[in-house]
C-alpha cells in the first residue's frame, strides 16, 4: 500500500464515499427503519479503510493476513454492509433485504450470517476489547495485519471502553488503530448535554494512546492519519475524527432526530440529487 | 453397589484424595498448555485463587492478566478466539457471569465463539467472604444463553476430564468450579462426555439428580436411605446444558420421585432444568434441593451447607417427604 496518496486516489475515494452514502440512504429508505445519521457521519472513514488502506480479500473473507475492521458502533450497520457489498463480499442486491426476515443483514451486524463481518456488535462499548484480543492474537502470530476499530463518541460513555483503553496501552498494541466518529450527537441530544465527553484527545493521551485529531470528512486527512498510525510503535493510536452527523445530506446534517430515523421517499429523492445521483 | 465399595476402597489411593475443583483446573490447564500451543489464558487479577497462575508461570507469553475488568476480559478473550487461539477466561463465578453477562451474551454466545469460561469460587462454599462473592445464580445466567454449554464437575478427577473435553469441543462453554476441597466421587475408569450423565445407581423408589459438590452429598444420602429401606439412586448430571434428557426420563420412569440437588439457587439451575423437562414430557413429582431464593452469608462452609439445607440429611428428608405424598 502506497503511503503517498495521489490526487487521483483522493478523487476516486471522494466519489466512492458519495456512492456509499447513496447506497446507505437507499437501503434505509427501503428498510423503513435503521440508523441514518451515524452511518453517514462515518462514511468517509469507512470508505478510506475499505477502498484504500486495508488489506483484505472479499473472495477470501477469512484470509489470515487480512487487516480487521471492528464496527463497535454496530448501529452503523448500513455503512458496514454498503462498504462490504461494494468491495464484493456479497451481491449488492442483498442490501435491499436490510432488516427483513431471513436476511443476513440484521439490524445490527451478525458475524454468523454475513461474510466480512468480523464479529457481531450492536450492544455498545464492546468492540474495543474484541479488537484488543485480535491485536494480541495477531502479535502472537507475528503477522503484520492491523486492526481497526470504529467507536461512536457517545459509546465512550460505556465503562468497558476505558477498561479496553487501559488494556491496549498496557499490552502496547501498536497494531491497533481505533477511530472515534465524533459527530457530537447521541439519541437523547448533544453529547455535551447528555454526558460530557470532552476533552476527548486528552483523555486518550492520558490513557497512553497516540492521538491524532482530524476532520473526519477530509479524505486526505483521514489517509494521512491512518498512515501515521502505522508508523507509531509501542502504543495504540486513536484517531479522533470530528464529523457531522448525517453528513452529505443537508437536511439531516447535525440534526439529532436523524439518529434512528430513515429518509422518507421525498427526502431520499432530494438527498440523492444532492449526492449527485441522477436517476441511477 | 459393588462399584461404590470399590470406590471407597480406592480413596486410600493418593490420586483420589479430596481436592478442590479449582486446583484440578490449575493442573489440567498446565497439561493442556503443554499439549496445545493455541491455548491462551486470561484472568482478572485473581490468578492465584483461580489457579491459572500455574499456567501463567509456565507460559507467560500465553497468559494475559486483564486486571480488575471482567467485561474487558470477556471481549479480549473473544478477540483472541477470532485469531484461532483457544482462550480460557477465568475469574470468580459471580464476576464472570454476573458483571460480564451481557458481554458474554453479545460477544461470546451470540457469535458462538470458541471461548471457555471457567469460573471458580461458585456457590456458598466460598464461605467467609459472604454473599457478595457467593455465586448462586451463575448456572441460571449461563443456561439461558443460546449456544452455551454449561458444565458443573463433581470432583477433581472429573474437572480434569472436563477441561480436556471442552478443549476439543468447538463452541462457548461455561464451567463452574469451587473453592473448597471435595471428595472424589468419580468411579475408577470414569470417562466424562459432554451431555452425558453418570448413573451411579438407579433407584426404584427415588432418584437423586445432583451436580457439583452435591453429588457427594447425594451418594451419602443414598446410603442413609438404604438403611431405612428406601431404594434411592444417584445421577451425576455434570452437564446441565445440554441436559441428558434420556437419563432424567429413565430415572423418572424407574421410580416415584425425582430429587435434584445443587449448590445454587433453586431458581434457574439444575432443578429448574429437570423440572422443565419432566413437566412437559413425563410429569413426575420433583423436589429441589438448593439455595431457596435467598442470598448466602459469611461462615465456615460446612456450617453454611447446613444453614442453607444442602446436606445429605436434607436430601434424605426431601426424599422421605416426597415419597409420603
Amino acid at each position: 500500500m502506497s503511503q503517498v496518496s495521489t490526487s487521483k486516489d483522493i478523487a476516486f475515494l471522494k466519489g466512492q464515499a458519495a456512492v456509499v452514502r447513496i447506497e446507505i440512504l437507499k437501503m434505509l429508505a427501503q428498510a423503513g427503519s435503521g440508523h441514518t445519521g451515524g452511518s453517514l457521519s462515518a462514511a468517509d472513514i469507512a470508505t478510506a479503510l475499505y477502498f484504500s488502506k486495508m488489506r483484505h480479500n472479499p473472495k477470501d473473507p477469512a484470509w489470515k493476513e487480512r487487516d480487521r475492521f471492528i464496527l463497535s458502533k454496530g448501529h452503523a450497520a448500513p455503512l458496514l454492509y454498503t462498504v462490504l457489498a461494494l468491495s464484493g463480499y456479497f451481491d449488492r442486491a442483498l442490501l435491499k433485504t436490510l432488516r427483513k426476515i431471513g436476511s443476513p443483514l440484521q439490524g445490527h451486524p451478525c458475524s454468523k450470517l454475513l461474510p466480512g463481518v468480523e464479529i457481531s456488535t450492536g450492544s455498545l462499548g464492546q468492540g474495543l476489547s474484541i479488537a484488543n484480543g485480535i491485536a494480541l492474537g495477531l502479535k502472537m502470530d507475528n503477522t503484520n495485519s492491523r486492526v481497526y476499530c470504529m467507536l461512536g463518541d457517545g459509546e465512550t460513555q460505556e465503562g468497558q471502553v476505558w477498561e479496553a483503553a487501559m488494556t491496549a496501552a498496557h499490552y502496547r498494541l501498536d497494531n491497533l488503530c481505533a477511530i472515534i466518529d465524533n459527530n457530537g450527537l447521541q439519541i437523547d441530544g448533544p453529547c455535551c448535554d447528555v454526558m460530557g465527553l470532552e476533552p476527548i484527545p486528552e483523555k486518550w493521551k492520558s490513557f497512553g494512546w497516540h492521538v491524532i485529531d482530524i476532520n473526519g470528512h477530509e479524505m486526505e486527512a483521514i489517509l494521512k492519519a491512518l498512515n501515521e498510525a502505522e508508523q507509531i510503535k509501542g502504543k495504540p493510536t486513536m484517531i479522533v475524527a470530528r464529523t457531522v452527523k448525517g453528513k452529505g445530506v443537508s437536511a439531516f446534517e447535525g440534526k439529532v432526530q436523524y439518529h434512528g430515523v430513515v429518509p422518507t421517499q421525498e427526502e431520499l429523492k432530494k438527498a440523492l440529487e444532492e449526492l449527485g445521483e441522477n436517476g441511477k | 453397589m459393588g462399584s461404590r465399595e470399590e470406590q471407597q476402597e480406592s480413596t486410600q489411593n493418593t490420586e483420589r484424595k479430596p481436592m478442590a475443583t479449582r486446583d484440578a483446573y490449575g493442573e489440567a490447564l498446565l497439561e493442556l498448555g503443554k499439549k496445545r500451543k493455541e491455548v491462551v489464558v486470561l484472568d482478572a487479577d485473581l490468578s492465584g485463587s483461580t489457579k491459572t497462575a500455574k499456567f501463567a508461570k509456565a507460559f507467560p507469553e500465553r497468559f494475559y492478566n486483564i486486571g480488575i475488568s471482567e467485561q474487558d476480559l470477556i471481549g479480549t478473550a473473544g478477540g483472541l478466539s477470532l485469531t484461532g487461539k483457544l482462550p480460557f477466561a477465568s475469574t470468580f463465578a459471580v464476576f464472570e457471569t454476573g458483571r460480564a453477562w451481557e458481554q458474554i451474551r453479545q460477544t461470546i454466545s451470540y457469535s458462538s465463539l470458541n471461548v471457555k469460561l471457567v469460573a471458580t469460587h461458585s456457590g456458598i462454599t466460598v464461605a467467609e467472604d459472604g454473599a457478595s462473592h457467593q455465586a448462586i445464580e451463575d448456572v441460571a445466567l449461563m443456561r439461558v444463553l443460546p449456544n452455551m454449554t454449561v458444565i458443573v464437575p463433581a470432583d477433581g478427577i472429573e474437572t480434569k476430564q472436563v477441561i480436556e473435553a471442552i478443549a476439543d469441543f468447538n463452541g462457548p462453554v461455561y464451567v463452574r468450579l469451587g473453592r473448597a476441597k471435595v471428595p472424589v466421587v468419580s468411579p475408577e475408569g470414569y470417562k466424562f462426555e459432554i451431555g452425558k450423565a453418570h448413573k451411579f445407581y438407579t433407584g426404584k423408589d427415588a432418584n437423586i439428580i445432583a451436580a457439583g459438590i452435591m453429588v457427594s452429598a447425594a451418594l451419602s444420602a443414598m446410603e442413609m436411605l438404604k438403611k431405612d429401606g428406601i431404594d434411592a439412586g444417584v445421577i451425576n448430571m455434570s452437564t446441565i446444558k445440554p441436559l441428558d434428557n434420556d437419563a432424567v426420563l429413565e430415572a423418572a420412569k424407574a421410580s416415584r420421585l425425582i430429587v435434584t440437588a445443587e449448590e445454587h439457587s433453586v431458581i434457574g439451575g439444575l432443578g429448574s432444568a429437570v423440572a422443565e423437562l419432566l413437566s412437559e414430557n413425563y410429569p413426575a413429582p420433583v423436589k429441589r434441593i438448593g439455595v431457596k431464593d435467598t442470598f448466602g452469608c459469611s461462615g465456615p462452609s460446612d456450617e453454611l451447607m447446613k444453614l442453607y439445607g444442602l446436606t445429605a440429611e436434607d436430601i434424605v428428608k426431601a426424599v422421605k417427604e416426597g415419597l409420603k405424598r
